[in-house]
């Protein structure tokens, strides 16, 4: 069974005097355990929106959400809270998603002891430490504050506070399109080891079909709100049978061969 | 720090993960404190107010009592007995200064800590929570900055000074407190009560602001994500965030609160002589312009330097806390 379902989601913002923005306008997928499904699409064709739906940051207009057999849009807000731990979200901008106010540390602490509250001390230390060490940061610099660190290292921040509350699924939001093309490399190398490390399923967004081609086993092809094609990556990328999946590989930039 | 970290690997083999073997980080406030180190005027300031404060609240005590009237030795110039002479009652100029300046820096100190404590929870909670509580809660702080706040002193001030006066003399009968001391402090609460009422709807507002651009933030969702409470949320990684402009803004209303203490002491609406607060020095200043301007001067000299330092300092973390993205 799969992992995750969404049935016939639909996310619609009111407008005042107008119709209703559809960003989320009924979008069904299903994926499997273990999986990384690429998502793209071209700026606001509602991917984004897509992510809070599933992440219940926003309520859905309509459809559901199943995770591991449960229907996240039944539940009330505090049963939701509860089952937060098991879906987590990587968000675009390293630079918003950490509190400025808070250390690594702290930012760490408060996300592992949401799964093991009764962490302390020495422990806590230890299980911080080694989550640094897992994403890449040397811990000697727990006690730093984001405004400290690059882009590239605050993003293994937020992947690391992602990871924190030993979640199975995780949604990244386009962790890399903030970043240099040269991190950008390494943190993709870094999210698809963690996935088979971790043994996590997620959902990757990206606007680059290129990032999403190297990361993901399946992509989907999203447009004014609509998933429009769905294949195996290579699949997809090689041979598109959707117009717009079209246009989005033509856009690709390419150096052309000068003969 | 070192900026290419991604590779470096704690020392090898050794797992002794004591903080105090990590780099110690530098937090916002400290780096705002460090860039307020090096603003000269600022620091001045800050040592002024400093220097006005112990004089007030801690020399003070030594000095003469500062209502103790000796009508023989009246308009007395500068001598070892009387640093700054005495005034038309005979009183010690000095002592008058410092005492007032009790009173009027507490006035201010204390508005302003009523100010921001309601105004921050206040204007938090409004513009956290949205919708039908922000505009029910807005639409209150709307109506009350409609008042004229000089007419409510007024009214409250004729109502509570039947009471303060009630109060007074039932703390003295029953608490047994220095009865000159009671008066001293219940004369001021009327003052205290006007100027608390009013002086938070301003930063109601502002931190209302603050929440509703932080609430939207993404740090702010991915707390909510981790499961957090929603009065977590609001209290670890909101109300943090919002208290650089509370604290500048915090900063500029102490002045403003001293200068209200005079102008309605000097309108006969505040503090009432024999107690002494810079308003009332001023007042009775002016009555002897003429003949002995120092009795206006001198006091005058010290509220204005503590206003200009007050407003200085203002200014001056309002430079150090202001350079969003500096760093970025």
């Amino acid at each position: 069974m799969s992992y995750l379902q969404l049935i016939d989601l639909k996310t619609h913002f009111p407008v005042k005097n107008s119709e209703p923005i559809r960003a989320v306008d009924g979008v069904s997928l299903e994926i499997q355990k273990g999986e990384i499904l690429g998502l793209v699409g071209e700026s606001g064709c509602g991917k984004s929106t897509l992510s809070r739906t599933v992440m219940q940051l926003i309520a859905p207009t309509g459809g559901r959400v199943i995770l591991n057999g449960e229907e996240l849009t039944s539940f009330n807000p505090s049963e939701v809270r509860r089952r937060r731990l098991d879906f987590q979200m990587i968000f675009q901008d390293p630079y918003a998603s950490l509190n400025p106010r808070m250390t690594v540390f702290s930012t760490l602490a408060e996300a592992l002891r949401t799964r093991q509250p009764e962490l302390k001390g020495t422990e806590l230390n230890q299980a911080i430490a080694e989550l640094m060490e897992r994403v890449g940061l040397d811990w000697r610099y727990i006690r730093n504050y984001p405004h400290e660190f690059s882009g590239g290292q605050r993003q293994r921040i937020a992947i690391a506070r992602a990871l924190a509350p030993q979640p199975k699924l995780v949604i990244a939001d386009e962790p890399v399109s903030a970043l240099d093309v040269s991190i950008q490399s390494q943190i993709l190398n870094l999210l698809k080891g963690l996935v088979a490390d971790l043994n996590l399923t997620m959902i990757f967004i990206s606007h680059d079909l290129s990032v999403v081609r190297y990361i993901a086993d399946r992509i989907a092809v999203m447009h004014f709100g609509k998933i429009v094609e769905l294949g195996e990556s290579e699949q997809l990328m090689e041979n598109p049978s959707h117009d717009y999946t079209k246009e989005l590989l033509a856009a690709i930039p390419r150096i052309r061969d000068r003969a | 720090m070192n900026s290419s970290t991604q590779d470096t690997k704690s020392a090898e083999g050794q797992h002794d993960y004591s903080l105090l073997q990590a780099e110690r980080g530098s937090s916002l406030w400290r780096d705002a404190w460090l860039r307020m180190g090096k603003n000269k005027v600022a620091i001045v300031s800050l040592i002024v107010f400093i220097i006005t404060c112990l004089l007030c609240f801690g020399f003070a005590w030594f000095c003469k009592d500062p209502i103790q009237q000796n009508l023989a030795n009246k308009f007395a110039a500068p001598s070892g007995e009387h640093w700054l002479g005495t005034d038309a009652m005979g009183r010690d100029l000095f002592s008058r200064i410092l005492y007032g300046g009790q009173v009027s820096i507490l006035v201010g100190l204390v508005a302003t800590f009523v100010a921001v404590t309601i105004g921050v929870t206040y204007g938090a909670i409004s513009g956290f929570y949205g919708g039908r509580i922000d505009a029910i809660m807005m639409r209150t702080v709307d109506t009350l900055l409609s008042i004229p706040f000089l007419m409510v002193v007024i009214v409250l001030q004729a109502v509570l000074s039947e009471w303060s006066t009630t109060t007074s003399k039932w703390i003295v009968e029953n608490w047994g407190w220095n009865k000159e001391f009671t008066n001293r402090a219940t004369n001021v609460l009327p003052l205290f009560f006007a100027l608390g009422l009013f002086g938070w709807l301003t930063l109601a507002r502002i931190v209302r602001a603050q929440v509703l651009s932080l609430k939207e933030r993404e740090f702010v969702e991915a707390a909510t994500s981790l499961g957090l409470s929603r009065l977590r949320v609001l209290f670890r990684h909101i109300i943090p965030n919002t208290l650089g402009p509370t604290v500048v803004y915090a900063t500029l209303t102490v002045p403003g609160f001293i200068m209200y203490e005079a102008t309605l002491s000097y309108l006969g609406l505040g503090v009432e002589s024999p107690n002494s607060s810079w308003g009332i020095l001023i007042k009775e200043g002016a009555n002897y312009l003429e003949t002995n301007p120092q009795l206006l001067i001198l006091p005058g000299i010290l509220f204005s330097l503590t206003l200009f330092a007050l407003n200085f300092l203002g200014d001056g973390l309002r430079d150090a806390l202001d350079v969003r993205a500096s760093k970025d």
